[in-house]
Order: structure tokens, then sequence, then C-alpha cells
């Protein structure tokens, strides 16, 4: 298991909420994948969603910024209700940032172009200034000296801190990983959690679907445990180590932990 | 005590494979089967060649002015160069034809920086959509006239190679454009729309160009008020249009369904819409996957062409035809197709060289 090398400072939390999902049901056909999931997150608050695969896990959060439809449920995102209104669902992913297990970053642009897309094309900001933002941060995730290669020409760990800069760049409230380091060579997912605690530190509001339980331990203020698409378990990381109360959390906790 | 390791010195590859003999030997000798195949290949050659270069430049006829000039058994090129305006130009008047030259010119002029590799991109993006829009009206009024005090040239005297490019032209410049809006109607999830495209596309896809040409040409007046006279020329390019810019949608539908699920997703949760998604990430992606098919269709529909002479429009094919059937220059049909040929060829061949060249240009490493 990977141990991030630096650990956030704790800031107490405000009170302010900032993603509130409501009773959430989703079937693909006939198939129930989310059964009543209710979630609520703060403002700075840091979750760690796991759990075995297909539980749901994934799903969730990409119900938050819509990339999933859900049947059933309300979910509320700084304020705002998602709706089937395509502005409203563009005005809301604007604020929610996602990094994805396959980096999915765009293969035909360069790296600062891949920073600079969101801000010039969706916030409409000037092309200078926008890259001024990019290059802030690329050397954040400590990437500079690559801005004008192409993604083709990275490492997996580069590609994802690049994916990384590319959603901060749009200065989003909310960050959701999923699974920002399933698809990395070991020697890789280090330096991708280690900027992943950078931005714990600086407050950000982040869900984060990942199997590193020594992430979740030392960034995490919560855990929760998914299984056959509910939520089992939801407890603050030292509770939820050492004192999980499912048979199905011990027994998934047994599988990740002692391999 | 052991003897420190001496590192092997780097040799010289045996002579037999490197070298001329090297390459004769992979390339031509590798196995029993491929030396006779050579020798076979040797032999054809050694048969086929000499004869026809005989024929096409050591026998061949170049200066005079008539028949008579041909009378050296080889090919007869006199017949090409006393008809070569009438094959680049057709009927269009000669006192008017610097028009077309201007027309050329102009375009030469105006794509070159195109093809400059020191140009900056953005500049040709720039300067490509720019001619695309200002061209195509420029050209048409240098063309047929009536404006600024150039004397009209009906379409009917248009004809020859410049007849070819301008279908060729237009029906390329148009075809994509629509190729690419019912590929992305297919795709859509708006069912109208869809139903639409795929009607659309079935139904230019399952009748022969020649049919169309003839409909366009023997029915559409049907349906027209009597003495309403459509032009010739804009019902073939309207034809070519429709028909190739089916096929097109298909090439670049192939193209859309390469680019993964994952690049929709980065770029909807970056808050981009529909028609900056698929401007901005995905068309450029799938449409340079196709180039190759992209190109296949252009140099169809560049060879296609030649049908026009099914209604009556004298392209390059059509007028060579009708020089080789004049009555003064008899028995020179093949010295008109051959030529007829030669050109089709540079033309379809250079538009192959340059996609490969754009396709090795756009290549950004593996894609994820």
């Amino acid at each position: 298991m990977t141990e991030p090398s630096v650990s956030p400072t704790v800031k107490p939390l405000s009170d302010q909420i900032m993603i509130r999902m409501e009773a959430i049901h989703k079937w693909y056909g006939a198939f129930h994948v989310l059964k009543d999931i209710n979630l609520t997150v703060r403002k700075g608050e840091r979750i760690v969603v796991c759990g075995p695969s297909g539980s749901g896990k994934s799903t969730t959060i990409r119900c938050i910024n819509r990339l999933e439809e859900y049947q059933r449920g309300r979910i509320v995102v700084d304020g705002q209700e998602l709706s089937n209104d395509v502005k409203q669902i563009e005005r809301i992913r604007r604020e929610v940032g996602m990094v994805f297990q396959h980096f999915n970053l765009f293969p035909h642009l360069t790296v600062l172009e891949n920073c600079t897309l969101g801000p010039i094309w969706v916030r409409k900001l000037p092309r200078r200034q926008a890259e001024e933002i990019a290059m802030r941060y690329l050397e954040r995730v400590r990437i500079p000296e690559q801005a004008n290669k192409y993604p083709g020409q990275l490492s997996g760990g580069q590609q994802q801190r690049v994916a990384i800069a590319r959603s901060l760049c749009m200065n989003p409230k909310i960050m959701l990983f999923d699974e920002p380091t399933s698809a990395l060579d070991p020697e890789m997912i280090k330096e991708v959690l280690d900027t992943m605690v950078t931005l714990a530190e600086d407050g950000m509001t982040m869900i984060c679907v990942t199997h590193e339980m020594g992430f979740a331990k030392t960034v995490a203020h919560r855990v929760i445990f998914m299984d056959g698409g509910e939520i089992i378990e939801e407890k603050p990381p030292e509770e939820f180590f050492t004192h999980p109360e499912s048979e199905r959390t011990k027994l998934f906790l047994s599988q990740i932990l002692h391999h | 005590m052991p003897e420190p390791r001496v590192p092997h010195s780097n040799l010289p590859p045996p002579t037999s494979t490197t070298g001329v003999v090297g390459w004769l030997r992979r390339s031509l000798f590798s196995s029993p089967l491929n030396a006779v195949l050579t020798l076979l290949a040797v032999y054809l050659l050694y048969v086929t060649l000499p004869p026809l270069l005989r024929w096409a430049f050591l026998d061949a006829a170049w200066s005079g002015e008539d028949r008579e000039a041909c009378r050296s058994g080889g090919a007869c090129w006199v017949f090409i160069r006393v008809h070569l305006d009438q094959f680049l130009y057709g009927f269009y008047p000669d006192e008017q034809r610097w028009r077309v030259n201007a027309a050329v010119l102009l375009l030469i002029l105006g794509a070159a920086p195109l093809f400059v590799r020191t140009v900056s991109s953005k500049f040709k993006v720039r300067l490509g959509l720019g001619l695309l829009i200002a061209y195509p009206l420029v050209a048409f009024v240098l063309l047929k006239g009536g404006m600024i005090g150039l004397p009209v040239v009906d379409t009917s005297q248009w004809g020859g190679l410049l007849l070819t490019l301008v279908i060729a032209g237009v029906g390329m410049t148009a075809a994509l454009p629509l190729g690419v809006l019912l590929a992305l109607g297919r795709r859509s999830r708006m069912p109208a729309i869809q139903t639409l495209c795929v009607t659309f596309i079935e139904f230019w896809r399952g009748v022969p160009l020649i049919t169309v040409l003839f409909m366009s040409s023997v029915m559409l007046p049907l349906f027209l008020p009597a003495g309403m006279n459509f032009d010739k020329l804009l019902r073939a390019l309207i034809g070519v249009t429709l028909f190739q810019g089916a096929y097109m949608a298909e090439v670049v539908r192939g193209g859309l369904q390469a680019i993964p699920k994952g690049q929709f997703e980065a770029a909807a949760a970056l808050g981009l819409g529909y028609w900056k998604t698929m401007g901005l990430i995905v068309l450029p992606q799938a449409l340079k996957l196709v180039i190759p098919g992209i190109v296949n269709t252009f140099i169809a529909l560049f060879k296609d062409t030649s049908l026009v002479l099914i209604i009556g429009l004298f392209d390059l094919m059509n007028i060579v035809h009708n020089a080789t059937t004049n009555p003064a220059w008899l028995g020179f049909s093949t010295e008109g197709y051959v030529f007829a040929a030669t050109v089709y060829w540079l033309f379809c061949f250079s538009m192959s060289r340059y996609s490969q060249n754009l396709e090795k240009h756009l290549y950004t490493g593996h894609k994820r």
C-alpha cells in the first residue's frame, strides 16, 4: 500500500453543504444499481468511497455531475438542484471537476491546450489569462516543463497529474476522483496521491473512489463503504479501520489489507 | 583470481545481410518461389515495357499541325496538342479564357501558405476557412461573369478540365460538411433527426449516381413550371453533392465510433455543450482517423465526375471522347484516352500523397 508522504493539516469544517444526495435510486434496465443513496458533503470535506467492484461507487459519484442519470431521488450541488435542463447540468458541471481512471486527456491537444480548453470555451477567459492559470496549476502538479508535449508522450502518472491540473483550471468547488490510481503502475501511484494530498491541504471539497487505504487514513474525514448498490458503512477513518461494524466491511478490509 | 572481463567489441554484420546483396536476398530471392516470381516479373517487364516506351516516346509524333504528321506508327501526341485548349477550357470563349487562368492562379496563390510547413497552424485554419467561404464566390463571378464588366459566359460553355475541377471542387467542399452533419445526425439521440438522416443516407447510397444524374435532367423539369430552366451544371452539382455526402457520412461515422466514451465524458465534465464537444474534441480526432476514408471518397468523387457526360455536360472525359469522333482526327482515340487517364491519375495520385503527408503531420502519438 502506498502512503502519501505528506498529510494535510486539520482545519475545522464549515457548515455549508456542498452536495446533498437524497434517496437516489438507479436502474440499468431491470438491474437495480443504486439503492437509496443518501449522502451529504460539507464544504472542505474529504470523503473516500470504497467497496468491491460493481458495488456502485463510481456510479454514485458520476451521478453528482450527471454523467449518469438516475431515476429517483434528488441531488443538490452547491445550492443548485440537478434537473433535466441541459443548461443547468452544464452550469453544475462547471463547478465540479472530475478525474477519471483512464485520465481521458484529449490526445490531439498539447498538455497546455488540454488545460486551457475549459477556461477559454466554457469560462470565456481570454487565452493569455487561461494560459497563465494553466501554467500555475501545471507547476502545482510539478510538470510545467511538459506543457507543450502531447499526452501520448507522457507517462501514466504524468498524464493523471495533467488531468488533475485540467480540472483545477476550471476553478471547481468540488473535485471528484474516480479511481485515479487504478490504471497506474505502482511506482507512479505515489506522485498522483501526493498531488491529491496537496489539494486536500488547500481545503478542496473532495470525493474520491479509491482502494488506497493509506490515502483514506491520512486524508479522509469520512470513509464510505458500499456494497451491492448500498452504503453499508460510513465512519471517520480511524473508526472505520479499527472498528468496522458490518461483516461485509470486515471481509472487504481483510481482503484489501492483507495481501 | 578471475581475470577481469573484457567487453566484447562491436563487429560489423555479415556482408551478405547488408548493402545491395543483402537487399536482393531479402526482397527478391528470399525463397525459391520468390526467386521464380522475381524472374517471371523481370521477363514480363522485358516483353511489355520496350514496345510501350517505343509507342509512347521513341516513335511518337510530337510536332505538326494535322494527322499528316502522324505516320511514324507511334503515338500521335499532335492530336492532344492541337486539342489541348479545348480539353482544358471546353467551349469557353477564346478571348475570355484568361478568366479561367486567373481563377486557377488565385486559388494557387491563396492556398499556397496552407502547404508551407513553417506557417502557423492557427493562420492556416483561418486562411482555409476564409478561402472556403470567399473563393467560391470570387471564382463564380470570374467564371460566370455578368458583373464588374465581365461578359456572361453561360455554364453550358464551360467544359474540359475546367468543368471537371468545378464539379469535383464543389462536390468535395460541399460533401464533407454535409457528410459530417449527416453522421452526427445519425448518431443523434433525437429520434426525428436520426430517422431523417438514416433515410437520407440509405436513399442516396442505394441508387447509382447515373440514375441520380438522369433523374435530375429528365424528371426534375417535369416538376418545374413550364419554361423555367434549371441550370444543368447546378443540377449535376447538387446530385453529386447529395450522393457523395451520403458516402462521406458513413466514413465520418466510422471515425466517430472509434472515439472512446471517455473523451465525451471528459468534455462533459468540463461543462462543454454538444457542439463544442463535437467541434473541439470529437470531430478533430474522428476526422483525423478517417483521412484515408475521406480521401478515398474524394478520389472516387473526382473520377465519378466523368459520369456527367450522361446529361450532356462536356467534362474532360466527354470532351476528349468528342474530339476522337472528329472526322479530321479519326483513329486516335487511344491517345485521347491515355491523355485523359493521365490527367485523372495525376490529380488522384496527388490527393493520395497529400493525405499521407497530412496523416503523418497530424500524428500526435498513441492515444489513451
